[in-house]
């Protein structure tokens, strides 16, 4: 997609998230408000917050699944107002067809894609994202007869198959055992750098999101939850999972998210956390704050660690 | 492995047991009574001799039951079998001929019903407004025995073949109206939204992602309309006569051929029990593992 990529664009501008906010129950406090973020073309970010903040609605308002009460979602200059096939939405329990086989589940979306394509060429691209994913072994076969993990590299692959503007991604890794999502982890990091996807993304695991994410958005708990801080991963973009935790960063970047998770994503609910989320770097900190293109980060005040049940 | 295949075996083996059983029972429960001959008086032995019997013999003859013995059934059983679809004028038919008509009754009805109720079944299921707008109707229809509409069917239509042919409708619709409804509002959520994200339309939708989903569900339905329908034509031919395997029942009541009507029972049976195993068949190939 290199092509696509218009070097004059300002950072930032691909996606641009205006003062999103959701009501569920019209007078009540709104579950999410005034969130504010942007993207950049080819960016990885990761979104991290408790449940019942409101995350997995956002990704449905950038899915067009869902509407928003207030605010817009524009992405490449136009808004978000439905469901489009420039953004393929893995969702969290894989969501496959279960009475089609590997190949016409992929086909599927393919078909939806590009409608004149004949039966050979939809084929040949499904086969190629197959392999993509590792899984020609199993092409044939149906959802049942796939492990947790193969299912949801299924699911990768149909939503890279229909060659997205954007990528969303549910919690796709949620539900499969430790080892499995190591390597799709590093599956989806391959493919992601490799086809240079923007990718938009859940996860609860702290791990996942250091490693997959360029930006890691940190939302504040509900009601009036908001993107209060933007962490921006400064780690080497060559990171691997194997030698992760051996760079000094990478501890700083945790324990920053994990107090935010802890403390501060509780003393900012209810409409407490900025308007405007800063962009922080905390694996830069004690080394050089001044990084060019890097927002110095607000003084965090201190907040005593509580104990949550 | 061995198992199962040695529980099938002692199945099998109590099931002929069973039948064996029955079978005595029924043979001796029909074995000729020899009773005593009643002692007369002279005028009631005058009596039965004016009135053209013999005394001696009449009382001391083994009385026979109505009731077939299994050998007179196993004839009958065969002799219907050896020449199924012969036709001798309007009271005289093949019991294949009988069961045809009846099938053709229950088929054509069938396949009304379906056309009818799976259409508008997607369409119950698929919006809430149908279905709240509808369902005081079919709660209120569902209920009616089939055979009540018989008077009105037979008053509007005026022929009583196709009288037959609407009750089988009537009561097969709506078994397959409420699955099929039940089957569309219950595919799940995540195979419409992936549908949604991927821009599929609307008819790509219904044969692609709801058809497949609620495929079980319909089939279910299908296949409990069927065995209602089966039950059904029995009891509308009765009414309607002429033709059918129902009408052969009632036709050989009024013959008085007991045998002929037990053989019309057993062959009710094992048609409804083929009927439902096809149906059986082909919920099975439309059911998928999750």
């Amino acid at each position: 997609m290199p092509n696509e990529y218009r070097s004059g664009e300002p950072a930032g501008g691909f996606l641009k998230i205006e003062n999103l906010a959701k009501t569920y129950i019209p007078g009540a406090e709104p579950v999410f408000d005034s969130v504010n973020f942007e993207l950049a073309k080819g960016e990885f970010a990761c979104i991290i917050g408790h449940s019942g903040c409101g995350k997995t609605t956002i990704l449905n308002v950038l899915a067009g699944l869902e509407a928003a009460t207030a605010g817009v979602a524009i992405m490449s200059g136009r808004e978000i107002a439905g469901p489009s096939l420039d953004r393929g939405v893995v969702f969290q329990g894989h969501a496959l067809m279960p009475w089609l086989t590997v190949r016409k589940n992929i086909a599927f979306a393919v078909r939806s894609k590009w409608p004149q394509w004949s039966a050979r060429q939809v084929d040949e691209h499904v086969q190629k994202y197959v392999t993509l994913v590792g899984l020609d072994q199993a092409i044939d076969k149906k959802p049942s007869a796939l492990s947790g993990g193969m299912k949801q590299r299924v699911g990768i692959a149909r939503a890279f198959a229909i060659q997205p503007k954007m990528l969303l991604l549910d919690e796709p890794f949620g539900a499969l055992d430790a080892l499995t999502r190591g390597t799709i982890q590093d599956e989806l990091l391959r493919i992601c750098r490799e086809t240079r996807q923007t990718v938009f993304m859940i996860t609860h695991d702290v791990d996942e999101a250091i490693l997959l994410a360029d930006k890691i958005l940190l939302m504040s708990n509900g009601p009036r939850a908001r993107v209060a801080e933007i962490v921006v991963n400064t780690m080497p973009a060559d990171r691997q999972r194997a030698t992760l935790h051996h760079d000094a960063q990478y501890y700083r970047i945790r324990n920053h998210l994990v107090d935010f998770l802890v403390a501060r994503s509780k003393d900012l609910s209810g409409g407490r956390a900025p308007l405007k989320p800063p962009f922080v770097t905390p694996g830069l900190q004690a080394i050089d704050l001044a990084e060019p293109g890097v927002e110095e980060p607000i003084a965090v005040k201190p907040v005593q660690l509580q104990r949550v049940v | 492995m061995n198992e199962p295949k040695t529980l099938r075996a002692k199945a099998a083996l109590l099931s002929a047991f069973f039948l064996a059983f029955i079978l005595v029972i029924w043979y001796t429960a029909t074995l000729p009574t020899k009773t005593a001959a009643p002692t007369l008086t002279a005028e009631q032995s005058e009596y039965a001799k004016l009135m053209g019997k013999d005394p001696q013999a009449g009382g001391g003859a083994p009385s026979k039951s109505a009731f077939p013995t299994p050998a007179q059934m196993g004839s009958t059983i065969v002799g219907h079998l050896s020449d199924p679809f012969y036709d001798n004028g309007p009271n005289d038919k093949g019991i294949g001929l009988q069961i045809s008509y009846s099938l053709a009754r229950v088929g054509l009805g069938f396949s009304l019903a379906a056309l009818f109720a799976i259409p508008l079944g997607f369409l119950i299921g698929m919006s809430p407004l149908a279905y709240r707008a509808l369902d005081p109707f079919i709660q209120l229809l569902k209920p009616i025995s089939p055979l009540a509409w018989m008077p009105i069917a037979l008053y509007t239509i005026k022929d009583s073949s196709i009288s037959g042919i609407f009750v089988i409708f009537i009561c097969s619709v709506w078994p397959m109206l409420t699955n099929t409804a039940f089957g569309v509002a219950g595919v799940r959520r995540e195979w419409l939204n992936v549908s949604r994200t991927l821009q599929v339309t609307p008819m790509r939708k219904a044969i692609e992602v709801i058809l497949p989903a609620a495929a079980p569900t319909i089939l279910t339905g299908m296949r409990i309309s069927m065995g209602i329908a089966w039950l059904v034509i029995v009891a509308a031919e009765m009414l309607v006569g002429g033709t059918g395997i129902g009408y052969f029942v009632w036709n050989e009541w009024n013959n008085l051929s007991l045998t002929n009507v037990i053989f019309a029972i057993l062959a009710i049976g094992l048609v409804g029990m083929a009927l439902d195993l096809v149906f059986a068949k082909a919920q099975k190939a439309v059911t998928y593992a999750e």
